[in-house]
């Protein structure tokens, strides 16, 4: 039996347009053997879980530039709940303040990476916390 | 309750987790396919292939609202290639279709090509069973046309649709490649650009080539998938297919050649089970295969020793 | 730019130097790297000689400082004259908060203002929008409507302030309510000095606030540009932005190229729009990012002026000197920053900021040290201000005019950049030109495979960022104090709109939304009917929706 591929959705969440970060992370993904599926900018909590859920993927990854993770990180959380979802593996990025990570990680965000992490770091996290 | 009796219940994520055993573990999804099975043969399946950048998601995303307004379920399979090196793909083609992700009434799944031989127009088809079973009145699947695997599948589709622009230098070359034999419609998308007109003249004056002896002659139908524009004209384009193909009969005919061609798949995996169960694994044919290197038996006859037991007497 | 038996000599000399004293010591001691390269992997000699200048024109390629083609500065004195205009960006939370920093900055001396505007805002959405939600008053102030501009600027003669407003898919609606603000202040409009953004050929590339697709967003701009050429004399009416095309991740090169390319797709639109090219040009303004490689930054901020001076006068035939003289602002680079160890951004930011000053800059935003890690707290502020302050008035580096001129090294590496910044500007003018350069994704191909092969050389550990990959403590201690913006103010945005719409004239509302949408179809300069409706207090949402309505909205695809 080949070794399946783990899926994995990266998303912005919010209206920030930085996605330097998110684009970086899918490559990096990508050459790690990762299906990523990529839904680009704007996306509601709504569609991040629906599509989640539609991909059947292993891992949620979001980015968030702007300073709305403190409202769009706990409401993707919730709605994965409502949707009995919550076995899917949540991480976030980008520009977060270390004051802020205990009240994500208590939503359910399992890891939060902040600027200046290595793709590699981000890359062992999924493959280790991904159950094959 | 089973997977599939999940999807007939319409839980989405039952949907979504077999549409990846068959993807990763085809023979698991077995016993789930066999009770779906009776529940399918109903939807309308589209396949839609083209050249990157030709705006196939984009078609896709308004075919989709359109039949949306028209109260139709849609379920979308969204074909990208998986890099050759690393095994890994991008899945960006619905981010075109995010409007669309928390409609109740469309589900869409990206797959990746995964580079296996055949495997993923198998994935493919039972990923359309499966949706088709959930209930979909439409299933599109939208590959990009540069192989032989994305061939494959939009030959599962009961219409195909192929989608080109002006501007992008080769597209009459793609046709003479061979699309033009499995196309049903054609779409001359961003058609506000100019040369559109002459990809559209092109196209006709290649069809009265080639399609004189055919029932069917393909339409050729501009869009503007951006703006919405033609796309009203080009699902009339489809219905008029999708009506031929039923009093032509030809539905009957494409429906039996696929199955017939699933059946036999099926058929001749099983059997190459079996017949290296019955050889005791590799072990047999590799003593074979040596006496034919070192020249002591030739192929045939050694093909021939391998089939002895089951020749017909 | 020398006697050619002179640069012979130094060639010869050179070539017996390596063979001799240099060899002896490579023997003994090999060098730390086989291959120096700058930050954007341009290859960097081991020394540089006249041999490296030899083809410099002095006239035709440097020139004095004032004079064509720019390569010394835009002006005769520069800095001995003026400084350039310490201008940084503010903006958080909710009108009220921003008047009062803005208050506080002017009563420090600071004669310019720039004004941050929160997510919603930018992209035309009002505040009760769905996706506004957890949005509101982030990034910037949240504006809805005139009322809340009124407040912004309250106590604040705008015939006496310059105003830059980082504004782009929405700039002719913010222009439209600083003017109704101004006249309700007695100010006449052609009084006013600033500058919006309005560059969105960037937004589709790098920085993501794109609302319209491509045409209307250039008619929208091109409209901005004759209004104010008739009505606004003094206002800087695009500021062409390289900057977040760089913080995506582009080299220098790229970053001149981008943004001299999206330059001339906008001369080119006002020009098929009707406009003179002299009558317009003069109020371009540019706006560039400072990274940490310092020479190779001056270069690129020199490379550029004399790229843009030659465009504007080869290709467009620009008479007057104000069309051929590249104003820039500059700030430094965000990307640079790193969340560990936030103190040593303070060095960063003292480096980037001195690129800039050598670089000829006319105005500078320092970012402040925690910038990677949240909003800026008013300590860093007043760090990232000071450190312009010193550079001005203690480094000495503004007493003579572009010091760095002559430098062999310099000198070949602005040429370097010019001549590779033309040859892209080449490739896109023959896929068609910005615009269809944007359109195919070439621009955000060619931004993106820079950006991930970066990534993978610091990865690689072939670049040393300090304190990420080398360098690194095993503790870290976080700085206290960020910026936090109170979670109410999006509930208070949205009462302010429901006030408003009770009482406001709902008639003059609606008359004003239907010119709007009206000139949209007609085709008729658009910043009349938008004035009206920001007078008549329509919300940035309701004009935003009329103009969706008549023009669609971008669609992005992805490029990798």
């Amino acid at each position: 039996m080949r070794e399946r591929p783990i899926r994995v959705l990266i998303a912005k969440p919010g209206l920030d347009g930085h996605d330097r970060g998110a684009k970086i992370m899918a490559r990096a993904l990508r050459d790690a053997g990762m299906e990523v599926i990529y839904t680009g900018l704007r996306q509601t909590p709504e569609q991040i879980v629906e599509t989640g859920i539609q991909e059947d993927v292993d891992v949620i990854g979001m980015s968030i530039l702007s300073g709305a993770h403190t409202h769009l990180f706990p409401k993707v959380m919730q709605l994965l709940k409502d949707k009995e979802a919550g076995d899917i593996l949540v991480i976030g990025g980008g520009i977060i303040p270390d004051e802020d990570i205990p009240a994500l990680k208590k939503a359910g965000i399992a890891a939060i990476f902040t600027p200046g992490t290595l793709t590699e770091t981000v890359i062992d996290f999924i493959k280790d916390r991904v159950p094959r | 309750m089973t997977l599939a009796q999940g999807i007939l219940t319409g839980d989405r994520r039952a949907l979504a987790r077999l549409i990846t055993i068959v993807e990763n573990q085809p023979a698991k999804a077995v016993p789930d396919l066999q009770v779906l099975y009776p529940h399918t043969g109903e939807a309308l399946v589209i396949g839609i292939t083209g050249p990157p950048g030709s705006g196939k998601s984009t078609l896709v995303d308004k075919l989709a609202k359109e039949l949306r307004r028209r109260e139709k379920t849609v379920g979308i399979i969204a074909v990208d290639p998986t890099s050759p090196f690393t095994g890994g793909a991008i899945l960006g083609d619905r981010i075109r279709m995010q409007d669309l992700a928390t409609d109740p009434g469309v589900y869409i799944r990206s797959m990746g090509t995964r580079g296996s031989l055949g495997g993923l127009a198998k994935a493919a088809h039972s990923a359309i069973e499966i949706l088709d079973a959930a209930g979909m009145d439409y299933v599109f699947v939208e590959t990009v046309g540069v192989g032989q695997s994305e061939v494959d599948i939009v030959r599962i589709a009961d219409t195909t649709m192929v989608t080109l622009v002006p501007g992008l230098g080769d597209e009459i070359q793609t046709i003479k490649a061979g699309v033009l034999e499995i196309a049903d419609v054609f779409v001359v998308n961003k058609a506000d650009r100019p040369g559109a007109d002459q990809v559209a003249l092109q196209l006709e004056m290649m069809l009265d080539l080639n399609t004189k002896e055919k029932k069917w002659r393909p339409p050729v139908l501009s869009t503007v998938a951006n703006a919405g524009e033609g796309i009203a004209a080009l699902l009339e384009g489809v219905e008029q297919h999708y009506q031929y193909l039923h009093e032509s009969g030809e539905l009957r005919g494409r429906r039996r050649a696929r199955y017939r061609a699933e059946i036999m798949a099926i058929v001749e995996e099983g059997l190459r089970d079996r017949l290296l169960t019955f050889w005791s694994g590799e072990g047999k044919i590799n003593t074979v295969v040596e006496e034919v290197i070192a020249r002591r038996k030739d192929p045939y006859s050694a093909a021939t020793e391998l089939l002895q037991p089951f020749s017909v007497k | 730019m020398y006697d050619e038996r002179l640069v012979d000599e130094i060639r010869e000399r050179k070539g017996e130097w390596e063979e001799g004293t240099l060899k002896k010591v490579l023997a003994r001691f090999p060098e730390r790297k086989e291959d120096f390269k700058t930050l954007s992997e341009l290859p960097v000699g081991r020394v540089y000689t006249p041999v490296d200048t030899s083809e410099l024109d002095y006239h035709g390629d440097l020139g004095m400082p004032g004079e064509y083609p720019y390569t010394r500065g835009i002006q005769p004195t520069m800095y001995r004259g003026r400084l350039w205009t310490m201008r940084q960006y503010a903006g958080f939370g909710t009108a009220e908060e921003s008047n009062k920093r803005y208050k506080y900055l002017l009563e420090q001396g600071q004669t310019g203002l720039s004004v941050a505007f929160d997510l919603p805002t930018q992209i035309g959405f009002d505040s009760d929008h769905a996706l506004a939600e957890g949005e509101v008053g982030k990034v910037g102030v949240a504006i809805d409507s005139l009322a809340d501009m009124e407040i912004l600027f309250a106590g604040i003669p705008l015939d006496k302030v310059s105003t830059s407003m980082t504004i782009n898919a929405p700039a002719a609606i913010l222009l439209a309510m600083y003017i109704a603000v101004a006249e309700k202040q007695g100010v006449n409009p052609e009084k006013l000095k600033g500058t919006i953004q309005n560059d969105i050929l960037k937004e589709y590339a790098a920085r993501g606030t794109y609302i319209f697709p491509p045409q209307p967003s250039m008619r929208l701009i091109t409209d901005t540009f004759a209004y104010c050429a008739a009505h606004l004399p003094n206002w800087n009416t695009i500021s062409i932005s390289g900057y977040h095309i760089r913080e995506a991740g582009c080299t220098a090169v790229q970053e001149v190229a981008f943004t001299l390319a999206d330059g001339i797709a906008y001369v080119e639109a006002a020009i098929e729009a009707g406009l003179d090219v002299d009558n317009f040009a003069p109020r371009l303004s540019f706006f560039f990012n400072s990274q940490m490689d310092l020479l190779e930054e001056v270069a690129k901020f020199r490379a550029a002026r004399r790229l843009w001076a030659r465009i504007m006068k080869e290709r467009f035939g620009a008479q007057n000197p104000r069309s051929l003289k590249l104003r820039f602002h500059t700030q430094t680079a965000g990307c640079a920053l790193t969340a560990q160890q936030p103190d040593n951004n303070v060095v960063r930011v003292t480096l980037q900021a001195l690129a800039a000053v050598l670089g000829g800059t006319q105005s500078l935003h320092t970012n402040s040290r925690d910038e990677a890690l949240a909003l800026p707290s008013e300590d860093s502020v007043r760090i990232a201000l000071r450190t312009q302050q010193i550079i001005a008035h203690e480094s000495g580096v503004t007493n003579t005019i572009d010091p760095l001129a002559g430098s062999y090294f310099v000198e070949s590496l602005t040429d370097e950049i010019e001549t590779k910044a033309r040859e892209y500007i080449e490739k896109i003018d023959a896929l068609g030109g910005a615009v269809k350069a944007i359109e195919q994704g070439f621009i955000q191909r060619e931004i993106q495979e820079s950006a991930y092969q970066y990534q993978k050389s610091v990865e690689a550990g072939d670049r040393v960022v300090v304190g990420v990959n080398k360098f690194q403590l095993k503790e870290e201690s976080l700085p206290k104090g960020l910026l936090k913006v109170d979670p109410a103010v999006g509930e208070y945005q949205k009462e302010k709109i429901a006030h408003l719409k009770e009482n406001r004239d709902g008639e003059a509302v609606a008359a004003a939304l239907k010119g709007l949408k009206e000139t949209a179809q007609s085709g008729e300069n658009l910043l009349p009917p938008i004035i009206e409706a920001a007078r008549a207090y329509a919300t940035i949402g309701e004009i935003c929706d009329v103009l969706r309505g008549v023009f669609g909205e971008y669609e992005t695809s992805v490029i990798f």
